[in-house]
């Protein structure tokens, strides 16, 4: 049990260092409302420089600048929405990191799911081919069954 | 159940296995650089430009300053190697190809990207001081060195992020800069 201690706090130490934001002490706003709400826009948009960083983890200049842009609109009176267009209409829609669903990408939105469906029905119609394979073996025929009679009195006799 | 159609079914796994080699394939590509990505202002209008100019004795630099011609828009820094690689080709295409380049020093202090200018040469037909870095953001630059080619219309037709190279100008730039009327 004493070994065991260690671990624990170790694992305690990288679920908090996962946790940790780059976000500056003097980037935050003093509207803690406004602030929850430019982190929660934060942690979804690409920092463009480190590409699989949000821009509320990079320390990139750049992720540091979007994320000042994205306060001063939320002071300015705009929307979540109309902040994450102001960034799409010029990084497009790769700046988001969870991709919005259009056309251009249904694919990778329903390729998955229509996947998973595809595999269910066909393992479905595997299982009822089979199931249903089984009944024609059950009856014999007349004259199969006289036959088998036969074989059968003869071993008998035998 | 021995019929045609459930024979054919042994091929689904073969023709599934057959499209997953060729995207897998397609992205094995070694031309395919998987981080860069098309800018979303393509084909649209530049963005409003209006920046200080570097040189002294004040004056903006705006989309006027293009008069309606071709034009390159550079950004660049002197703290940029990248951009320290590509300069002899922006000075090539200034003087032996005469495209106008419009320069913007990003993120520079103004003496820092004169000091460079002096050094290596001004290729720009007039630079813009982009000293916050905002005006990059408009133009959804990821870091310098990009470049951007503006038509005559005032719309953006290409965007290079990175150094330019002989291939690029060679092969993509110049053929655009001949397609759209210089």
């Amino acid at each position: 049990m004493r070994g065991f201690a260690p671990w624990l706090f170790g694992a305690a130490l990288l679920l908090a260092a996962g946790s940790a934001v780059a976000v500056e002490p003097d980037e935050v706003l003093s509207d803690p409302a406004l602030e929850a709400r430019a982190r929660a826009i934060g942690r979804e948009v690409r920092c463009l420089v480190c590409q699989n960083q949000s821009i509320d983890d990079s320390a990139a200049d750049l992720a540091r600048d979007l994320r000042i842009l994205v306060r001063e609109r939320l002071v300015a009176g705009d929307s979540d929405d109309a902040v994450r267009q102001f960034l799409v209409d010029r990084y497009g829609d790769f700046v988001l990191l969870r991709p919005p669903m259009r056309p251009s990408n249904y694919a990778l939105w329903f390729g998955p799911p229509a996947l998973l469906a595809l595999g269910g029905v066909a393992v479905f119609i595997y299982v009822r081919r089979r199931g249903r394979g089984a009944v024609p073996l059950a009856g014999l025929s007349e004259a199969e069954r006289g036959r088998l009679d036969h074989i059968i009195a003869d071993e008998r006799e035998g | 159940m021995t019929g045609k159609p459930a024979r054919l079914l042994f091929l689904l796994p073969v023709l599934a296995l057959g499209a997953l080699v060729f995207y897998l394939a397609k992205a094995l590509d070694p031309d395919r650089d998987p981080a860069r990505v098309a800018s979303a202002l393509i084909d649209k209008p530049a963005p409003a430009i209006d920046l200080p100019l570097l040189e002294t004795g004040g004056g903006r630099l705006t989309n006027a300053d293009f008069g309606g011609e071709v034009v390159l828009v550079n950004f660049f820094a002197s703290w940029c190697v990248p951009c320290r690689i590509e300069h002899p080709i922006l000075m090539e295409l200034g003087s032996k190809h005469a495209v106008p380049v419009f320069g913007i020093a990003y993120q520079d202090k103004p003496e820092d990207a004169m000091a460079f200018l002096a050094e290596f040469g001004n290729p720009f037909r007039r630079v813009g001081q982009d000293a916050s870095g905002r005006m990059a953001i408009e133009f959804g630059v990821y870091g310098v060195p990009e470049t951007f080619v503006i038509d005559k219309t005032g719309r953006i037709r290409m965007r290079h992020a990175g150094a330019l190279d002989d291939a690029t100008v060679e092969e993509t730039l110049l053929p655009l800069l001949t397609e759209l009327g210089r």
